[in-house]
């Protein structure tokens, strides 16, 4: 189909998971007003959590969820040598996620606790880059549609892919929500990267950082403000380990 | 030996699926029936286990249902009410009424959201031999413009209340942290109205959809309705006749570990029990919304119903239920005008239990908290879990049903998979 005589690209794509909640492929599903176009933009090939058909000639690859089994690491290889994009598709993909948490834990003893004299297989939980290459990355937990789309738009259609480089805070700002630290409570806003906007202090909880680093945070001052305000250091640890995003610091 | 019989002992089938798709998570399906005998029929979870209960340990009391939401992505509301209840009931927090109708109406919504998704993208492909809804789109775009707006409504409630669909951040222990204002709940009123005629619209599309003939005897719980159809917390019950409180959940559980599967299994009275939206419908059937209980019939839906694929049938019934009691909280909480939403909440060394509804059935948070209010020690009983062994036995129980003549390994692979689908498995939360 042609549209104002531009050539359309029907990219093939693929939706693989990993581990995770599966709640970033969900939102593929979401946005109904504008979910048929999206759907009629791209060829969906293979989604297994959707569809039972099984293609494996895709071009772009979006994973979901981190790596914790060495049969995953073998799989997402297999993925990269045929995708000529690779997208890591929400905070687990990008940082590994909160199932990064269970690697402060010694695994052997997390297994016999959860199962007994029937332990299964696992390894510390990475994110995708840290097995291959990944072309380009979307944090959040779970990822926002609006992104997903802007990145189908960005492979369709050419149109450049402009990432967020300022903190959350100037979105909390543009919705007019009351700031979390005037509640007394903690908010990783002014060091972790825009492109949500900032559903969480609009309903009442302070950002935990799901989508890592703005580009360039001011470290020095909003741990000084963190320190003013009375916050220990173990609660803005809680919080900065969380989604994985910001571990270089910790 | 008659003939019948003759001709069944030459009946070979092999059905092996890795991977089934159009369900939630990782899980493989395997019967093979030799000269008419089932000699194989199995349902195995091989999802990546991920550890939330020892991720749990150290936490905070207020991460605790933020980390555990992550559970799943299509139930993080029930689990995140599941999480801050058995903490309320640790700390001894009794909340506000008002956060409890803003809680049922969050629960609504995402009972809503995913009994839709289920229904329409993930069980009705198999009735219209597609390999998924995407094609629905050109082929049926009006089905597909319906099934659009119902999951756009009842994401919207999410929205509303929790602040967000997937991993909710307005649910927060000792009640809610937001009150939607009344502009947005008159819009949601509106949404709902709309939301009633979508529903009716819902009934006559699924009308013709098969459900085959298969019965298997089994045992179902859920919470017990006692004013109304319960979705958070209260007494357990089984249509066996097991009652007890939510906090003896263990009695009504027995988790043990299997070889072959990452996720465990469960028994109660039998060899395996159900729970899901037929567990709930068989033991609280006359606690529906009326306009439910209406919709049930042309299905011939009645308790106590042993055919699992029936389960399909209960979620859209539910469907039908949770829209009209989200009109009356609605109307309810626009009529109450400002209240308080938030309990005081004083963290103390103590262990509680929390018991919610989520779509795929009933599910139980347990923690204990140091006087900290830090997690010692914690435990989730997923609905799947729950549901795992009872899929495996009703997969025997089919392919002894069906391994007829003319059976083919096709026939039977669509069937053993509809059948898994018709539970809604949500394999990923199983293997927390
Ligand atoms: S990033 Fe969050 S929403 Fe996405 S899969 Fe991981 S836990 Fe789920
Ligand atoms: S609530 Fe958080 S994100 Fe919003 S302005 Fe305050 S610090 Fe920034
Ligand atoms: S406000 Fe913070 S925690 Fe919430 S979605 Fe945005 S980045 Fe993630």
């Amino acid at each position: 189909m042609d549209h104002l005589r531009i050539e359309k690209k029907l990219p093939r794509v693929a939706v693989f998971d990993f581990t995770g909640c599966e709640g970033c492929e969900l939102q593929l599903a979401n946005k109904e007003e504008t979910l048929g176009a999206f759907l009629s933009a791209i060829d969906v090939v293979h989604f297994r959590e959707v569809s039972s058909a099984e293609g494996d000639d895709y071009d772009v690859a979006l994973v979901d969820g981190a790596i914790s089994r060495p049969d995953e690491v073998e799989r997402l290889k297999a993925i990269r040598q045929q995708a000529k994009v690779l997208v890591a598709m929400g905070s687990c993909a990008c940082f590994g996620g909160v199932n990064r948490l269970k690697n402060a834990y010694d695994l052997q003893e997390a297994n016999r606790e959860v199962y007994g004299d029937c332990p299964k297989e696992t390894m510390p939980t990475q994110a995708v880059k840290h097995f291959v290459a990944v072309d380009l990355e979307v944090p959040g937990c779970p990822v926002n549609k609006d992104e997903i789309e802007r990145v189908v738009q960005h492979l369709v259609w050419d149109l450049p892919l402009c990432t967020f480089a300022y903190p959350v805070c100037l979105q909390c700002k543009q919705r007019f929500t009351v700031c979390r630290f005037d509640m007394g409570e903690l908010c990783l806003g002014p060091i972790t990267r825009a492109g949500c906007n900032a559903p969480c202090p609009a309903g009442g909880l302070g950002c935990w950082g799901c989508r890592g680093p703005a580009k360039n945070p001011n470290y020095q001052e909003f741990f000084a403000l963190v320190k003013e305000k009375g916050f220990t250091e173990r609660e803005l640890h809680d919080r900065l380990g969380f989604f994985g995003g910001f571990e270089d610091l910790l | 030996m008659s003939i019948s019989e003759e001709s069944r002992n030459r009946v070979n089938l092999n059905v092996d699926v890795r991977h089934l798709a159009r369900v939630e998570g990782h899980g493989n399906i395997k019967v093979r029936v030799v000269d008419g005998q089932v000699v194989e029929a199995r349902w195995d979870i091989v999802e990546t286990p991920r550890f939330f209960e020892v991720m749990l340990k150290d936490k905070h009391y207020t991460a605790a249902g933020i980390l555990t939401a992550r559970i799943c992505g299509i139930c993080s509301i029930g689990h995140c009410l599941a999480s801050v209840r058995a903490t309320e009931d640790a700390f001894g927090v009794t909340i506000p009424e008002a956060a409890a109708k803003l809680r049922l109406l969050a629960k609504h919504g995402e009972t809503l959201q995913s009994h839709v998704l289920h229904l329409f993208f993930l069980a009705a492909p198999d009735f219209l031999g597609l390999p998924s809804a995407i094609p629905l789109k050109d082929v049926n775009p009006e089905a597909f413009a319906l099934a659009a707006r119902l999951k756009g409504l009842a994401n919207r409630v999410c929205d509303v209340v929790a602040g967000r669909t997937t991993h909710p951040v307005s649910i927060q222990v000792g009640g809610m942290a937001k009150m939607p204002d009344v502009q947005t709940l008159l819009e949601l009123k509106a949404g709902l109205e709309r939301g009633c005629r979508d529903l009716d619209a819902a009934i006559e599309l699924f009308r013709t959809m098969e459900i085959p003939d298969f019965v298997r005897e089994t045992e179902f719980v859920s919470l017990k309705g006692e004013r109304e159809y319960a979705f958070i917390g209260g007494r357990l019950l089984s249509t066996d006749g097991v009652e007890r409180p939510e906090a003896s959940y263990r009695v009504m559980t027995n988790e043990y570990v299997t070889e072959e599967n990452t996720s465990k299994w469960c028994k109660l009275s039998r060899e395996s029990f159900a729970v899901g939206a037929l567990a709930r419908i068989n033991n609280n059937y006359h606690r529906l919304h009326p306009k439910a209980r209406a919709a049930a019939v042309p299905f011939d839906l009645a308790p106590i119903n042993h055919n699992p694929f029936m389960n399909n049938v209960a979620q859209l019934v539910e469907c039908v239920h949770v829209v009209y009691d989200s009109l009356r909280l609605v109307d309810e909480l626009i009529g109450t005008g400002p209240a308080p939403i938030m309990a005081e909440v004083t963290p103390r060394a103590g262990q509680g239990v929390g018991a919610v509804e989520v779509p795929r059935g009933i599910l139980y948070h347990d923690y204990e908290y140091d006087d900290q209010g830090r997690v010692v020690r914690a435990n989730c009983v997923i609905p799947t879990t729950q549901n795992n062994a009872n899929i495996h036995f009703d997969l025997k129980a089919l392919a002894e049903q069906f391994a007829t003549e003319g059976m083919t390994d096709e026939k039977l692979e669509l069937l053993c998979s509809m059948l898994v689908r018709a539970y809604d498995p949500c394999i990923s939360c199983s293997v927390h």
